[in-house]
C-alpha cells in the first residue's frame, strides 16, 4: 500500500518501467463512444488504483485527436485539476477519432554515493548532460507509452497504424464491441507485427470489487490477441514490450508501452 | 472467615492469577507469495468481534504510515478503523513481506478484561494493486484448554492459526 516516492508524481507513473501490470494506472475515459451525430466529447484523463475512478492528474502533453480524415481535430478547455486531467474534443465528421497521448521519453539510472536515482527528460542528450559526476553504474533507457481511445460518429472508420513504438492495430473496431463478443486486436512495434506482446485487461468499477479481475492474454506470431468480452462496460488495456531498438546509440533498451480504454456495449 | 470460603477464595484467587500471566491468544498468518509485476505489501488489520453483541475489540493494523490506503481496509475502517487515529488501537506495525508471521496480542490490556463469550478474530488484508481479503476465526474466551483454531484465505491470505491457551 506505499507509494515508491519515484512513483509518487504522475508524471512518474506515466514512465513506470514495469511489465504489463503497471500501478496507479494511467487512463483517459471518454464520455462517449458512439454517437449518431457529430458532437463534442468529453474526456476525463487520470492516474488511479481505482479503475476509471480518477485520483490523480497528469500533463497532456502529448495529445492528438486524430480525425477520419487524418487532421487534427480541435480540443477545448484542456485542464489540469487536482484529481484528474480533462479535456473536449470535437467530432465535427462522420468516422472514427483516434485520441492519443503520445510522449516518448528517456530514462536514467544510476548509483550516486551509495544511493540509486532515475531521471527522465524529453532528450537523451540534455538527460545525459544533467548527470552528476561521480555517477556510477549510469543505464540509459528509451521509453515510449502510448495512451489512447477511441470515438465514432456514424459508421466507423478504419485507422492507419502510426508506425512508430507499440501500438494497437485494430482488426475489430474498438468502437463496434459487444458484450459476448470476441475481439481481435493486432500489436505493432515500428509497424510490424509483434508476438510475445504482454497483455492485461482489467474492467472498470474495480473500487467495488475485492480484486482486479483482469484477463490476460500474449500476442501470438501475427502480434494478435483475442478478447472475449465477459460483459459490457469499459476496459482498461495495458500492454507492454521491450527490445533494444532505442534510437540514442547510448541507450540500452526501449521499453514500450500501451495503455487503452475500450467501451463494450450491451446488445 | 469461614474455612470453606477462604478456600473458595483462594480457588478464585488462583483462577484469576492464571488468566492474568498465562491467557494466551496468538496468531500466525501466511502472506502469500504473489507472481505480480509490482508488489506492495498488504496492509493487515485485526480486531475480535462479540458473537452476540458485535462489540469490537481492535487488535493490531499492520501499515506503512500512509493513512491514504487505510479505507480499503473497508471492513476495518468502517467497524473501527474510520473512529480512530494514529496511534491506532492495538499492536501497529509496519507491512510484512511474504511469508509467515507470528503475532501475540496475549499482553493487550483490552485482553485482560475481556468478557468471557464466543467471539470471532477478524483478519483483514488489503494489498495496494492488488486485492482484499476477509478472514474469520471462531473461538471461545476464555479457552478451556490449549486450542488451534485455523482457517484459509484464498487469495491475499494464507493460513491463519489462532493459538489459545487458558
Amino acid at each position: 500500500m506505499k507509494i515508491t516516492p519515484f512513483a509518487g508524481t504522475a508524471l512518474a507513473a506515466l514512465l513506470t518501467l514495469s511489465p504489463a501490470a503497471q500501478a496507479h494506472k494511467l487512463w483517459l475515459l471518454p464520455s462517449h463512444t458512439v454517437v449518431s451525430e457529430a458532437q463534442w466529447i468529453t474526456v476525463d484523463a487520470s492516474v488511479s488504483n481505482d479503475i476509471f475512478d480518477v485520483d490523480r492528474p497528469f500533463p497532456l502533453q502529448g495529445l492528438t485527436v486524430t480525425g477520419p480524415d487524418g487532421k487534427e481535430a480541435p480540443v477545448d478547455h484542456r485542464f489540469e485539476g487536482h484529481r484528474r486531467s480533462g479535456f473536449d474534443a470535437e467530432l465535427s465528421e462522420e468516422g472514427s477519432y483516434r485520441i492519443t497521448l503520445f510522449r516518448p521519453m528517456y530514462m536514467a539510472f544510476y548509483q550516486l554515493d551509495g544511493e540509486r536515482h532515475r531521471r527522465r527528460g524529453d532528450s537523451a542528450e540534455a538527460l545525459l548532460r544533467e548527470i552528476p559526476e561521480g555517477a556510477e553504474e549510469m543505464r540509459l533507457s528509451e521509453v515510449m507509452n502510448r495512451l489512447e481511445t477511441f470515438a465514432t460518429v456514424g459508421a466507423p472508420s478504419d485507422f492507419k497504424p502510426v508506425g512508430k513504438g507499440l501500438e494497437l492495430q485494430p482488426v475489430t473496431h474498438p468502437n463496434d464491441l459487444y458484450a459476448g463478443e470476441t475481439a481481435l486486436f493486432r500489436f505493432l512495434v515500428d509497424g510490424e507485427p509483434a508476438a510475445g506482446v504482454e497483455v492485461e485487461v482489467v474492467p472498470g468499477g474495480s473500487r467495488y470489487r475485492d480484486n482486479h479481475g483482469a484477463l490476460t492474454a500474449t500476442s501470438d506470431d501475427n502480434g494478435e490477441i483475442k478478447l472475449q468480452w465477459p460483459k459490457a462496460g469499459r476496459y482498461h488495456l495495458e500492454a507492454a514490450y521491450s527490445d533494444d531498438r532505442a534510437a540514442h546509440p547510448k541507450a540500452d533498451g526501449r521499453r514500450l508501452q500501451y495503455m487503452g480504454t475500450f467501451e463494450v456495449l450491451p446488445l | 472467615m469461614r474455612p470453606w470460603l477462604s478456600l473458595l477464595a483462594a480457588l478464585f484467587a488462583g483462577v484469576a492469577a492464571a488468566n492474568a500471566a498465562a491467557a494466551e491468544l496468538r496468531l500466525e498468518v501466511d502472506i502469500p507469495r504473489m507472481a505480480v509485476a509490482e508488489y506492495h505489501a498488504p496492509y493487515l488489520a485485526f480486531w475480535l468481534k462479540h458473537a452476540d453483541s458485535g462489540e469490537i475489540v481492535p487488535l493490531g493494523l499492520w501499515y506503512d504510515d500512509q493513512e491514504k490506503w487505510l479505507k480499503d481496509l473497508r471492513l476495518w475502517w468502517r467497524r473501527t478503523g474510520r473512529g480512530q487515529s494514529r496511534p491506532y488501537d492495538g499492536l501497529t506495525g509496519a507491512t510484512r513481506r511474504p511469508g509467515t508471521h507470528s503475532v501475540d496480542f496475549s499482553e493487550l490490556p483490552a485482553l485482560s478484561d475481556l468478557p468471557e463469550g464466543d467471539y470471532q478474530l477478524v483478519v483483514e488484508a488489503a494489498r495496494e494493486v492488488g486485492g482484499r481479503e476477509v478472514v474469520r476465526l471462531p473461538f471461545q474466551w476464555p479457552a478451556t484448554g490449549n486450542k488451534t483454531v485455523r482457517a484459509d484465505g484464498e487469495q491475499e491470505l494464507g493460513r491463519v492459526q489462532l493459538r489459545l491457551a487458558p
